[in-house]
């Protein structure tokens, strides 16, 4: 029953994208969303029919890929990623159904949507290395297409060249890890690689990790390797980049648990400390950013590059506690991880939509311009404030609860008495200190200069409310926010047999059963649900005292501004403004880009004509690292361009002396 | 060793047992009107055109000696957060829309204190060239505090008027 | 056994109440301690909560192009830091959210209220509240990092993050007060308290000008009642954190059963223990110039190492 779900699941998605790009142009749009809705619900049904009876579904076929075939086994952990890109993906299906922009209603957009939405579905089901490949690349590739929709604008090319690059790299290294593991394991499945690791030296162990690792955390986003996605991410259109931070950076982190704890057995001690030091560096580097960028996308994109940094932190302390024999502190650190991913999706999804929106209504994405869209966009605006509280970890909603077991593992993990471990825990500790912070400034950056006060443009203050399908496709995203943020306690079941599968053996529950969340064996526990009807009761017993005290309704005047005659909207701090004095205190690791451009009168060189001030801060990882090696790479291209003259002559010479060399190598 | 910035820190917590400086200041005259803003009250002020020989009088009155925060009047910065104005100076021209603005800000019930001559009309500017023509909401203040500049004790008796105390 | 969730919502009640009127004597107390040292006479202890009485029965007035975000903040304060309270063991060892009083729980709810009154300021679509948001988020951002943790090298050494177990753990261990971890956490702790409560060097309460403001700034628009619940709402968040303050370190008198001889006893150490420590707070306020802003990054990171020396102590020095 589940199998045929799964396989009805896919292969209505690869309908939907048949009909994206098949039918006339009024009917592809709804009729590819509707396919790949009923898609997404299907994966789902499976997906939860695989975690509640704790099976595994196997699936099999022969013909559809040749030489290798198709093997496709969809375990807890697997399920728990089909299930969040399910959710996702229905939402942005309803949201890309009233999406207006036109480059999204090309057949090629309307086809590959669906496409892209049915590979991050049969990454986690893949079970063989030829099914893994395949999904992952129809994943690159049509992700990539997808964001060269928007070919006519410069940085739309410049970002797809960089992701193009980058994930090919990444996929290049992936696919070399699983050669060396599998080379002799005598066949292609993930069970034959799993009974043959045991067998490989630890050096090609390691190595094979190292590559894994190196692949998955590029697409992961996990610092220095994330470079592609603050350039990537803004530039899709909406409900694109939504999919790109809501689902497929999640199947990094799925590449990296199920190569090192389910295919590699678990590993060594500092394969585990690695993915805890990338965590650290992501979530503080992500964060800083994100603090400091006045593009709305960007920002978005940079607070994806720290939540999977959290998340690396919490999937590397589960596995060095692992390492460390300790199965319960791992199970709940694993929890922890995966926890924080359902979450991240849901909430990271829902502000994607809405900056798509918000781009599409205001033509603009740069917070500097935008303002009063509380007003303009209430449902939008509304929505996207949800998600912003809950990324913000505050109570009650799901960001702070998924938060709570992030520190909780941490705690717990303290007292596993191992000097690596509890070091690695300790940069853990203070990475997520210093992220919660500078998350908080970032989001009440993004939503306070973007939604409130007064429009800072005209172009703002004409932007309207959008269409009722993409307020729908937000508010699916919104409900989980809230819902799993009140009672967390119904879905950790569900993760802990998710992270008993990931981790092998059968570790002992890590929390109590219960809607709040208890850990096991200790004090510590925290009941959202009673929180979230102490806090509705006091805000409704404070506004009952106010009106009770003073009936009259509220008396609207202008803003107080020290009784100058003249106030506009241009005096309203702006985003750069906001950042600022953070961006003073991290000066020396964002280095701003900074240009004053003056120029004089004609009649006298004391006297300004005009002052044009330009200030940018670029990714410091992309300036100092990236850079040098693509000057390199060129100046290296040049140098052998030396050997291209143009001479037919000396193109045939090289011809012949390549023959001569093999000859002589062959005889 | 006792160093002499060590003897500066220690000042303070000298004098916070020590009896304060703040002079007695004799019971208001008449009876106690009933008043709308008992026991606190917080004003605004605006200088509105004046020598500032007022506003040294009013930082006088909430200095150590005259100390009129004892009665549960403050200074604030913001007139939404006030119970009205106190303002010095004669009205000119361009503080006209201001003196206006502020008034407009504070929220109901609120005064208006108008401290000095210069305030309540007559001073030595009064039909000066920069003046209003029209005093706005000096024409009918609710506390007047006569003087050229009104010492600190008349400007604290007013207060006390203000609060009750 | 109907009489004990009786007895525990009855403390509850009693601590609420204590801490919305304890909150502003205590504002008070520190405005007369610093009018002292001035060598002032200083208005009653009592004058914050007249000032509140009087602030409620004023108009209400929104500025024109404000949301609904404006008169929300008030109440999400409020409930925030209402709900903070009722998870704290201020009075008793025994609060009334008991099953959710988590020390991080607290921590958050207070980060709850701050990000309210920092998007109120926003609303209001002025440079003040912008230029305050912008400094109390800023500040936040740097002081977040110290109070999470500090109360996790708490946390490490009770083995546990609930609040009344780590009181529990401390009465039972007096020994604990004097160990190293817990000397640097409550230095951290008063840093962070100063930067939370907006106290100097950190914040001027009392300041006019508009350029030196951080907290004053984002509620330059607020009139009336909606003024009282925010002024209740930041002086109810000092009580908080100084009887944490207290109860954390120095649990000694707290109520460990709800009989009323202890509850009273409870109630009267809390406040003295608060007043003592307040009285210390103004005493420094008085003795310091305010920073300058971008000096105030350096003293909270200074909390941040001393936060991360004391969880490193408290790894290495354990059993």
């Amino acid at each position: 029953m589940s199998a045929t779900l799964l396989v009805g699941g896919l292969g209505l998605g690869a309908a939907g994208a048949l009909a994206g790009a098949a039918l006339p142009a009024r009917a592809r749009v709804p009729a590819a969303a509707v396919l790949t809705a009923a898609a997404c619900v299907a994966s789902f049904a499976a997906a939860a029919g695989v975690l509640v009876s704790g099976g595994t579904i196997r699936v099999h076929s022969a013909e559809i890929l040749p030489l290798t075939g198709v093997t496709l086994s969809l375990d807890p952990l697997g399920a728990v990623f089909v299930i969040t890109t399910a959710v996702v993906g229905a939402a942005v299906s309803c949201y890309a159904a009233g999406y207006p922009a036109r480059s999204m209603k090309s057949r090629a957009a309307a086809g590959l949507l669906p496409m892209f939405i049915t590979s991050l579905l049969l990454v986690p089901a893949a079970a063989s290395i030829a099914t893994f490949m395949a999904a992952w690349e129809l994943m690159a590739l049509s992700s990539l297409l997808l964001l060269l929709t928007g070919h006519r604008r410069p940085e739309a090319r410049d970002a797809a060249q960089w992701y193009a690059v980058m994930t090919h790299a990444g996929a290049a290294a992936i696919l070399l890890a699983f050669v060396l593991m599998g080379a002799h394991a005598g066949g292609q499945s993930f069970d034959a690689i799993r009974a043959y690791a045991s067998g490989l030296s630890p050096a090609v162990r390691s190595l094979a990790f190292v590559l894994a690792l190196a692949g998955f955390a590029s697409k992961a986003g996990a610092v220095p390797l994330h470079v592609w996605l603050p350039r990537a991410h803004p530039e899709a259109p909406g409900p694109v980049s939504a999919l790109m931070s809501g689902a497929m950076v999640n199947l990094g982190i799925y590449g990296i648990v199920r190569t090192g704890d389910g295919l590699l057995g678990g590993g060594e001690l500092w394969w585990w400390l690695t993915v805890v030091a990338l965590g650290v560096a992501s979530a503080l580097f992500g964060a800083l950013h994100a603090a400091a960028s006045s593009d709305l996308k960007r920002l978005l994109a940079y607070s994806t590059v720290d939540n999977m940094g959290l998340v690396l932190i919490g999937v590397g302390a589960s596995g060095a506690l692992a390492v460390g024999g300790h199965a319960a502190l791992a199970a709940l650190a694993m929890v922890a991880a995966l926890f924080q991913v359902m979450n991240h999706s849901a909430f990271k999804g829902c502000l994607f939509l809405g900056a798509g929106s918000v781009q599409h209504a205001a033509g603009t994405r740069d917070l500097d311009c935008l303002g009063g869209l509380l007003r303009q966009l209430p449902a939008t605006a509304a929505l996207f404030g949800i998600a912003a509280l809950s990324i913000c970890a505050l109570p009650p909603f799901s960001g702070f609860a998924s938060e709570w077991l992030l520190l909780q593992g941490f705690l717990r993990g303290f007292s596993a008495h191992s000097a690596a471990t509890a070091t690695a825990l300790l940069a853990g500790v203070a990475a997520l200190a210093l992220t919660g912070g500078l998350t908080a400034a970032a989001f009440v950056k993004a939503f306070g200069i973007g939604f409130l006060g007064q429009p800072r443009t005209p172009a703002a203050a004409a932007a309207g409310e959008a269409a009722p399908a993409m307020v729908a496709g937000m508010a699916l995203l919104a409900v989980p926010c809230v819902v799993l943020g009140v009672i967390p306690g119904t879905v950790m079941p569900l993760l802990a047999r998710a992270a008993g599968t990931a981790l092998g053996g059968a570790p002992p529950d890590p929390l109590r059963a219960g809607s709040g969340l208890a850990i096991a064996g200790s004090s510590d526990v925290v009941q959202p649900a009673l929180l979230t009807a102490v806090l509705i009761a006091g805000l409704v017993l404070a506004w009952a005292l106010v009106r009770v005290r003073v009936r009259a309704r509220a008396r609207r005047t202008e803003a107080w501004g020290c009784g100058r005659e003249l106030q506009t909207a241009r005096m309203q701090y702006t985003a750069t403004s906001f950042a600022e004095p953070l961006q003073r205190v991290f000066d020396d690791v964002l280095r701003p880009d900074r240009d004053l451009d003056v120029s004089h009168l004609a009649e006298s060189r004391y006297f300004e004509d005009a002052l044009r001030y330009h200030s940018r801060i670029d990714d410091a990882v992309e300036r100092g690292w990236y850079r040098p090696l693509i000057g390199l790479a060129s100046r290296w291209g040049e140098v052998a361009r030396r050997a291209q003259n143009g001479s037919m002559h000396r193109y045939l010479g090289y011809g012949f002396a390549a023959l001569v060399v093999l000859l002589v190598v062959l005889a | 060793m006792i160093t002499s910035s060590t003897v500066q820190w220690l000042r303070p917590l000298r004098s916070l047992f020590a009896r304060p400086v703040t002079e007695r200041l004799p019971p208001s005259p008449g009876p106690r009107p009933a008043t709308r803003f008992p026991g606190s009250v917080q004003l605004r002020h605006v200088d509105a055109g004046s020598c500032n020989g007022c506003e040294l009088e009013i930082a006088s009155a909430f200095g150590p000696v005259y100390d009129a925060e004892r009665f549960g009047a403050r200074l604030v910065a913001s007139p939404r957060h006030a119970d009205g104005i106190l303002v010095t100076g004669v009205v000119t021209r361009n503080m006209a829309v201001p003196l206006d603005k502020t008034l407009d800000a504070v929220p109901a019930p609120k005064v208006v204190v108008a401290c000095g001559d210069c305030a309540l009309g007559g001073g030595p500017f009064a039909g000066g060239y920069g003046v209003a023509d029209s005093a706005g909401p000096l024409a009918r203040p609710d506390v007047a505090i006569p003087g050229c500049p009104p010492g600190p004790v008349a400007i604290t008796q007013a207060l006390r008027a203000l609060t009750g105390r | 056994m109907s009489a004990a969730p009786l007895a525990t919502a009855g403390v509850s009640v009693l601590q609420l109440g204590a801490v919305m009127t304890g909150g502003p004597l205590l504002y008070g107390l520190m405005a007369k301690v610093r009018a002292r040292a001035e060598g002032r006479a200083g208005a009653p202890i009592r004058q914050p909560l007249l000032d509140l009485r009087k602030l409620a029965g004023k108009e209400r007035i929104h500025a024109g192009n404000s949301s609904a975000v404006l008169p929300l903040a008030p109440l999400v304060l409020i409930a925030a830091t209402a709900a903070a309270v009722a998870i704290a063991p201020l009075i008793s060892t025994r609060p009334a959210l008991g099953t959710t009083a988590d020390a991080f729980v607290v921590v958050f709810l207070l980060l709850l209220g701050s990000v309210a009154v920092a998007l109120a300021g926003l609303d209001a679509g002025t440079a003040f509240g912008g230029m305050g948001a912008s400094r109390a988020m800023t500040i936040g951002a740097l002081a977040e990092p110290a109070l999470l943790v500090a109360v996790l090298a708490l946390s490490i050494q009770a083995g546990s993050s609930n609040l009344p177990h780590i009181v529990l753990a401390t009465l039972a261990h007096p020994q604990w007060v004097a160990s190293p971890e817990r000397v640097l956490a409550l230095f951290a702790l008063v840093i962070v308290v100063f930067a939370e409560a907006g106290r100097i060097p950190v914040d001027n309460p009392s300041t006019h000008l508009e350029l030196t403001m951080i907290h004053e700034a984002m509620v330059l628009e607020y009139a009336g009642p909606e003024l009282a619940l925010i002024t209740l709402g930041e002086q109810m968040r000092l009580g908080l954190l100084l009887a944490l303050v207290a109860n954390l370190f120095f649990p000694w008198g707290i109520a460990a059963a709800a009989s009323v001889p202890r509850v009273v006893l409870g109630l009267a150490v809390l406040a003295a223990k608060t007043a003592a420590i307040a009285g210390g707070v103004a005493v420094l306020e008085v003795s310091m110039a305010k920073l300058r802003l971008f000096r105030i990054p350096e003293i909270l990171s200074a909390a941040f190492v001393l936060a991360i020396l004391a969880v490193v102590t408290g790894l290495v020095v354990t059993p």
